[in-house]
């Protein structure tokens, strides 16, 4: 470990000639160790494992079956029997906050990955072809940047269906432009160094060039906007729930949990607007820890 | 570069320099001892400069020569006293003789830029964008005199570019450092610095990001000040052209030590040091046949992996184990006022002979 | 300057007419703009209708007569309300538009004061803190901001003290009755607000804390150092003055998208906006409310992109618009 950290570490006047040493470690070693220094990312990590767990094995976890009711109870604040209460219902709250996660979760990580690579790939087909698909990408681009996305994302959601599949395909229709727009940069940059050119003129297919020099240029930047989209899809989920445009009950997210509860302001049962709140916030924060470490991490000039 | 043109009419007569350290009764204007300089990073400190010292006497000109990591700029910056929050810098740094390393940031403040100024290199980045240079100009002055008016300020702020000779002063006052060249835009930095008439004007680099013409210009606008103003000046470069026809004593530094320190025609005629040797090999010259310019094989050692002893020893061919391995070289007098830290400079310097 | 304005506003003209059919287009996919009709038990109503408004010719002659009705100010009425479409949207904008100004101002305010503070204590514990805190404000879904405020602020007081009235009102920007600006509207501003200030605030604060740091760290900053310059000068009059040109930028292009991006807001704190009348009309189907809404916005933000652009210029001199 302390060999390694020295290593890496970036003297501040000679970089160059101590970074030849860090190439013997493989890079992901070097990236787990400076991530694994990140104690804020970590300790995000094992949030988010522990929600992932939480939610994911609620058939094991929850203390009550999922949607199962009680309705002499109805709404009762927390105890030793409901944790985190019971909604009108009667349905444990916590169990409820546990399963709804798995839809907020799926969600978030679904447009967050689905975003992302669409977004990579467009950006690199306009990078990399240039010309008219550049152009039109680009415009394409522009014009969701004037058409504000809550109206674009409700409208298109009110027209295809809120099904949590069809809720992924709009968000990430929608979510793909700003690292499409860092992705064809990064081609375009790359198609002018020198290096490149000299693996063309030896006869190596442009291809297979940009599939070998840009994707390690790219990897810390993907990774990045892979949680920085989940982060934001967790949000807007929540917020395109709330807002009645999201995932639509008898399924329920955090978000729809939200909405529901949201009745429940100024009421003897305003408990109920906690528990999903929170959730959504251990998540969003964890998930931006995450990123921040995983900036650091993969950063290729290894500052910081 | 003004290398050769320069170089042969030397600087003005060596024997009006007060000799370093030799303790003559007058205290020096800026007296540097054992100034060491330790920058905190996250793998521990690392030492910028160690054991420094040397003086400046007012009106002579100090050349500091050392490439770029030899600690010349830590030892300027240590002086000015705007070395980042948590450096470890010890020793002593005497102005007149009072102590400005005890001073606190408040009692600084007010030598900055009115008994030492410092002039930048990379004008561009050094002057506030936003802000014309005549503003930047009057504030230089207005912070050490509250009492001046705008009017007077601005006419000091002129008569300021027009003293480091940028025509039309007063039309140009009114410009960002954007509209000036780069030759100007040094001469602006020049302008402000001497704009309380300081004691000492510390030029780092002053000349590194400019054409060759502007530099001579530059540093024509330096001694013309000088002249004029009788200020001290230390000027730190990598460029032993510079020093030559600038500078009345030179000072070698490497690897954050002092390698050698003399009056400029002796160092330049009678190089002490092999690393000063090997500097002067290198440089283009008119005054010697040699067509070739030798480099100095090697690398500088890192700050964190310096060797014991002589700093320059891995890359000396004249290095000598037992020798010039051991630590804490003392410096060792030539002739008056030329010191070395070579461990065998008698000896080389005798075989030479 | 000015030819930069007029190019640049000539130059987005397609954008907004590509954009403006595709939202015709999308709008008219996904609703039925006669959907009341079909159960009209009237039969000759749908047709005559349809041919009224021309639903029956293809949509880009759809697109065109709306298109050519919109520029000369006839926006139609609206399905929901019956009443006209411009005057609904005008005075949605309004009070919109008070909420923009409101919070923006605060949000900018606080942020820079947040950020000098920072900057120029970096690494202290109230650094720290306020990072801790927008990262806490930027992870939280602003609706859930807003329920909470209302509970703590509002309802929580009320109850706890025996109060009569709420401290904060959260429903509409007036009491019945009362107009103007005076402390009934201060009392329903407050909630709303500061609902959406707290993303902002946060994500403004890390900003200006950077923009302050990187000039805090500048050679010329050193400069202003070695002249002797005292500490509180050098903060106000060189970071912040040159932090202040892409502060404004990132200011006026989220407040562009807040014109639009008020429907959370307006919606928990029932604010008759544009945010509102997106909803209302969405939940209505209101078709020919819909298209131009969408329009406006449009509209609203390249304007805002327009005027962040100007106001760079106008703060930095190195800039130069042509």
């Amino acid at each position: 470990m302390t060999e390694i950290e020295t290593d890496t570490k970036p003297d501040t006047e000679k970089a160059h000639k101590t970074s030849n040493n860090a190439h013997e470690p493989s890079q992901a070693r070097i990236a787990l160790r400076r991530f694994a220094r990140h104690k804020v990312a970590v300790a995000g990590l094992v949030v988010l494992a522990a929600l992932t767990v939480g939610c994911f094995g609620a058939s094991l976890l929850a203390p009550y079956p999922h949607n199962a009711q009680d309705l002499l109870l109805g709404a009762a604040p927390p105890s030793g029997a409901h944790l985190l209460g019971t909604d009108e219902l009667g349905r444990d709250y916590l169990s409820g906050v546990m399963y709804a996660g798995q839809v907020s979760l799926a969600i978030g990580l679904g447009v967050g990955v689905l975003s992302t690579a669409l977004g990579t790939l467009l950006g690199a087909v306009a990078g990399y072809f240039g010309g008219w698909v550049d152009e039109v990408l680009m415009r394409v681009t522009d014009l969701f940047l004037i058409v504000p996305a809550i109206a674009l994302l409700a409208l298109a959601i009110q027209g295809l269906g809120s099904s949590p599949p069809t809720i992924v395909l709009v968000l990430a229709g929608i979510g793909w432009t700003s690292i499409a727009r860092v992705v064809r940069a990064q081609v375009l940059s790359l198609r002018e160094k020198e290096y490149i050119d000299a693996a063309r003129v030896l006869g190596v297919p442009t291809r297979r060039i940009l599939w070998r020099h840009l994707l390690p240029n790219l990897t810390g930047v993907i990774v990045v906007n892979v949680s920085l989209a989940v982060a934001a899809s967790v949000i807007l989920e929540s917020t395109l729930s709330f807002l009645g445009f999201g995932v639509q009950p008898p399924r329920s997210s955090w978000g729809t949990m939200l909405s529901q509860a949201s009745g429940m302001v100024g009421t003897s049962h305003s408990y109920l607007l906690y528990a999903p709140g929170l959730a959504i916030l251990a998540t969003v924060l964890a998930v931006n820890f995450v990123g921040d470490g995983l900036r650091d991490a993969l950063d290729p000039q290894g500052r910081q | 570069m003004t290398t050769a043109a320069t170089n042969n009419s030397g600087g003005p007569a060596a024997s009006a320099i007060p000799t370093g350290g030799a303790g003559p009764a007058d205290t020096p204007l800026l007296a540097v001892r054992d100034l060491t300089v330790r920058y905190r990073s996250e793998a521990g400190p690392v030492t910028a400069v160690t054991g420094l010292s040397f003086d400046v006497a007012a009106g002579e000109t100090l050349g500091i020569v050392g490439e770029s990591g030899s600690g010349k700029s830590a030892a300027s910056m240590a002086i000015m006293g705007l070395l980042p929050a948590g450096t470890e810098v010890t020793g002593s740094i005497r102005l007149r003789g009072e102590e400005l390393l005890t001073l606190s940031d408040t009692q600084m403040r007010d030598v900055r830029g009115r008994r030492i100024a410092i002039v930048f290199q990379d004008a561009l980045s050094a002057l506030n964008p936003m802000m014309t240079v005549g503003a930047q100009l009057a504030e230089a002055v207005a912070v050490h005199h509250r009492d001046r008016g705008r009017v007077e300020l601005h006419e000091r702020a002129a008569e300021l570019l027009d003293l480091v000779g940028i025509p039309d002063p007063r039309a140009r006052l009114d410009q960002y450092p954007h509209e000036y060249s780069g030759g100007m835009r040094q001469r602006a930095l020049i302008a402000m610095s001497i704009a309380n008439d300081p004691e000492i004007l510390i030029a780092d680099e002053p000349t590194t990001a400019l054409d060759v013409t502007v530099q001579a210009q530059v540093l024509e606008v330096i001694e013309r000040v000088q002249d004029r103003t009788d200020t001290a000046v230390v000027l730190i470069t990598h460029d032993l052209g510079v020093v030559a026809g600038l500078a009345d004593r030179v000072l070698v530094l490497y690897s954050g030590t002092k390698l050698e320190d003399g009056p400029v025609d002796d160092l330049f005629h009678a190089p002490a040091h092999p690393y000063t040797e090997g500097l002067l090999a290198a440089l283009p010259r008119v005054d010697r046949k040699t067509a070739r310019l030798v480099p100095i094989p090697g690398q500088p050692p890192s700050p964190r992996d310096r060797p014991v002893g002589c700093p320059f020893g891995p890359r000396c061919v004249h290095v000598l184990p037992g020798v010039c391995d051991v630590p804490d070289l003392p410096m060792t007098r030539v002739s008056p006022g030329h010191d070395s830290a070579c461990a065998r400079v008698l000896e080389l310097m005798g075989a030479a002979r | 300057m000015l030819t930069f304005l007029a190019r640049r506003l000539a130059t987005s003209v397609p954008v907004v007419i590509i954009a403006s059919f595709l939202l015709f287009w999308a709008v008219r996919a996904t609703f039925d703009p006669l959907a009341k009709l079909r159960q009209s038990h009237d039969p000759t109503a749908l047709p005559r209708e349809t041919a009224r408004l021309g639903l029956n010719r293809p949509v880009p002659v759809q697109y065109l007569r709306w298109m050519k009705a919109f520029v000369t100010g006839d926006w139609g009425t609206s399905t929901r309300t019956g009443g006209s479409v411009s005057t609904m949207i005008g005075s949605a904008l309004g009070t919109t538009a008070q909420l923009v100004v409101w919070g923006v101002l605060f949000a900018a305010v606080l942020a820079l004061a947040v950020g000098l503070y920072s900057a120029s204590r970096q690494y202290s514990v109230g650094d720290y803190g306020f990072t801790a805190l927008s990262y806490l404000g930027i992870a939280m879904p602003a609706f859930w901001v807003g329920l909470i405020l209302i509970q703590a602020l509002a309802i929580w007081p009320q109850q706890q003290f025996g109060m009569a009235d709420p401290p904060l009102y959260f429903i509409g920007l007036h009491s019945p009755g009362s107009h103007g600006v005076n402390v009934d509207y201060l009392r329903h501003l407050v909630l709303p607000v500061l609902t959406m200030t707290v993303g902002l605030v946060a994500g403004w604060s890390r900003f200006s804390r950077a923009a302050l740091v990187e000039s805090l760290g500048s050679d010329y900053v050193r400069t202003a150092r070695a002249k002797g310059v005292p500490r509180r000068r050098i903060l106000i009059r060189h970071a912040l003055r040159n932090s202040f040109a892409p502060f404004v930028t990132v200011v006026a292009m989220d407040a562009a998208l807040l014109v639009g991006g008020l429907v959370v807001t307006e919606q928990i704190y029932s604010i008759p906006g544009m945010g509102r009348l997106f909803l209302d009309s969405m939940m209505a189907g209101d078709v020919f409310t819909l298209v131009p809404w969408m329009l406006v916005i449009a509209l609203a933000m390249i304007l805002f992109n327009l005027l962040a652009d100007a106001a760079y210029a106008l703060l930095d001199p190195r800039v130069n618009l042509r």
